[in-house]
């Protein structure tokens, strides 16, 4: 982790600067009473932390031996020649252990967890992966670990429950609401509310109260850092255009996090267009939502007009929920990110392409920033570089490439 | 700062004071089953002898619900029930009870209804205050204003977790009364009272002279009188809501109505 701290440093002088736990207007702390004060000392175990340099020294070896950073650069070529414009770079979080760059941030709230004196983790999960990371992180720190999922994601996403009972994990199926991650996230909330003393849990996107959402991304951060000496080392400068898939937005914000002050450094964050825009067939929040408070947080939220939040959809688990981080609402609304969204079937497309010419089966999540790719780099001069975070491998989602025959 | 509200929840409080008696507040999800039927349930919760209605407003993500409540969420949802149509009813639930009613709901409703909307809507509808579960004193201010240029009661939430300086804070936010949550978790019924709830009855009269209530987990008149031994009043949710789940379809109104003095133990 960068020593610099970004509560005293904004990146860039007209950005939202974190203050008051709001990036901007939005964020906050919209909970309980019951959980104010838990976050309240997990805002401070966490600023303790950070500044710990034994604590640093052990994420980073963790990070390293454990979980396989750095992760490489890759230059996409036959998909550059492909596409016939610009350079496509891929960082390749896929190829960190677990499959996702979920482990980041769960090896961080793990150890910290620790250092709190905490037994037991609980985790929401959509797609898997991120409950796959926290299992796995539970397993090596000798925590008892449960992970809730949304009944239709344990269906379409069953290699990664395997996985989680396999490390150990107890997974509970969700089948309140709509069955999917947002429902997770209610039930994991219940459990904290109830287990509190000995639980902490470990929220797996730049989402919720605050200290979460910059909790997260201080430990995705590793992503863009990478980025940065390793498209410098590569090509001599920093890309044109970064693009990166948005759920909650952990890894979009970890691989843009430290280009924000880069103001010739373009970014574009893609959400789930799923099968239309219709309320209901999506997940473009920044497309159709508007401004409320889901889960502890400000933000983005696609909702009804009396604000109940509407039921998403998208072929990415790990996409598919109703509101989007607080810190991507502030970049947002300032102009500095565009958001964009692909549908279920580009994002479907953009797997097989990237499969067939670069020997890499992505995560249908990822592969939404791969359809934004397809669309950009053609328009862009040969010697234009965009980096694509390639978030997570696509392992998990054989089945669904298989019953949408591009198998 | 306006006094024009009827102040019916500081009434009823100095009423049951006067006769050296504790209350019985309870809760229901407006709209469970539907919202006809509310409006029944109101009358009947009152003939039972409810001292104050908590009505839920129901929500898409219930965070702070145990099952029970979920349930009738998701049934009042069902049945179409949205903020502004427990408004639109209002004004004539209003006139059939006499007794306190205060909302109870998620913040994200009240925020897309509007702040300034929701107090003045619910000053002229006849409610007497609001609940918000996850408003933390923090993030208050507008809505506590707003309130309170209207003379509703704001009621917070003191938990078992609260340490003195949130208590502090929290009941100076709170007016009408202070809900205590007996226990850590989510709202539903348990057989044993926790024995955290003396030691937050006393530490939250530190800071305030007004009435306590004491609800999660009260669900049977031993409960009940436990908690008003110890506080003001008892709050039962979940138990009640069950009993409307399991037995208005069955008993009618009456069903119901016995369930509120078997609670009161009359």
């Amino acid at each position: 982790m960068s020593n610099a701290d970004p509560l005293t440093r904004s990146p860039a002088s007209d950005l939202p600067a974190l203050a008051g736990g709001r990036f901007g207007e939005f964020g906050g702390r919209f909970v309980p009473e019951t959980l104010v004060h838990p976050v309240e000392e997990l805002e401070r175990a966490f600023e303790a932390a950070r500044h710990d340099e034994g604590f640093r020294d052990e994420l980073n070896r963790l990070l390293a031996d454990f979980a396989g950073r750095p992760t490489p650069l890759f230059h996409a070529r036959r998909l550059s020649e492909h596409l016939g414009g610009a350079q496509v770079f891929l960082k390749r979080e896929d190829l960190l252990h677990t499959g996702a760059h979920k482990i980041n941030n769960c090896l961080g709230q793990g150890l910290l967890a620790l250092r709190m004196g905490k037994t037991r983790l609980i985790a929401e999960t959509g797609a898997g992966q991120h409950g796959v990371a926290t299992a796995t992180v539970a397993a090596l720190l000798g925590l008892e670990c449960c992970i809730y999922m949304g009944e239709e994601d344990m269906a379409r996403q069953a290699p990664n429950v395997f996985r989680m009972r396999l490390l150990g994990a107890q997974v509970v199926g969700v089948a309140s609401g709509s069955r999917t991650l947002k429902d997770a996230i209610n039930e994991a909330m219940r459990d904290w509310v109830t287990n509190v003393a000995s639980t902490h849990y470990l929220l797996g996107s730049v989402l919720g109260p605050h200290p979460y959402p910059l909790m997260v991304r201080e430990f995705h951060r590793v992503i863009g850092q990478e980025t940065r000496r390793q498209v410098l080392a590569a090509t001599g400068r920093l890309p044109d255009l970064l693009v990166a898939c948005v759920g909650g937005g952990s890894n979009a914000i970890g691989l843009f996090y430290d280009f924000l002050a880069d103001r010739n450094v373009g970014m574009v964050g893609v959400e789930a267009g799923g099968r239309s825009l219709r309320l209901g067939d999506h997940a473009a929040r920044f497309a159709a939502g508007s401004p409320g408070v889901l889960h502890g947080a400000y933000t983005y939220v696609l909702q009804t007009e009396d604000g109940l939040i509407a039921s998403t959809h998208s072929v990415s688990a790990g996409l598919d929920y109703p509101a989007v981080g607080p810190e991507h609402a502030a970049l947002y609304r300032a102009g500095r990110v565009l958001y964009t969204h692909a549908t279920d079937e580009e994002a479907l497309e953009a797997a097989r392409l990237l499969a067939r010419l670069e020997g890499i089966i992505s995560a249908l999540e990822s592969a939404h920033a791969i359809a934004e790719v397809m669309k950009r780099a053609p328009k862009m001069p040969p010697e234009a570089i965009i980096v694509a975070n390639l978030s997570g491998r696509g392992d998990k989602d054989l089945a669904i490439f298989q019953a949408a025959g591009i198998l | 700062m306006s006094v024009t509200a009827t102040n019916r929840i500081e009434g009823r409080f100095r009423a049951l004071r006067q006769r050296g008696a504790k209350g019985l507040v309870v809760y229901l999800t407006a709209g469970d089953p539907s919202l006809d039927d509310t409006g029944k349930l109101l009358v009947t919760l009152e003939r039972g002898g409810a001292d104050l209605i908590e009505l839920g407003v129901p929500f898409s993500d219930p965070l702070a619900d145990g099952p029970v409540i979920q349930r009738a969420s998701e049934r009042a949802l069902r049945s179409g029930t949205t903020l502004r149509k427990i408004f639109e009813r209002l004004p004539q639930w209003r006139q059939a009870v006499e007794v306190p009613l205060i909302l109870f709901t998620y913040y994200n409703p009240v925020l897309q209804y509007g702040i300034e909307r929701f107090a003045q809507d619910a000053s002229t509808v006849g409610l007497d205050g609001a609940l918000v579960v996850d408003l933390t004193p923090e993030e208050a201010d507008g809505y506590v204003a707003a309130m309170r240029s209207r003379g509703l009661d704001t009621i917070f939430l003191a938990s078992p977790t609260s340490p003195d300086d949130r208590l502090e804070r929290l009941a100076d936010l709170s007016t009408g009364f202070v809900y205590l949550i007996s226990r850590l978790g989510v709202t539903g019924e348990r057989q044993e009272l926790a024995a955290t709830v003396a030691a937050l009855v006393s530490r939250v009269r530190r800071w305030t002279p007004l009435p306590l209530a004491v609800g999660f987990g009260v669900s049977n008149p031993a409960q009940v009188r436990q908690v008003q031994s110890l506080a003001d009043a008892a709050v039962v949710g979940s138990a009640l809501v069950r009993a409307i789940e399991d037995r208005y379809a069955t008993e009618g109104v009456q069903g119901v109505e016995r369930f509120v003095r078997w609670l009161r133990g009359d």
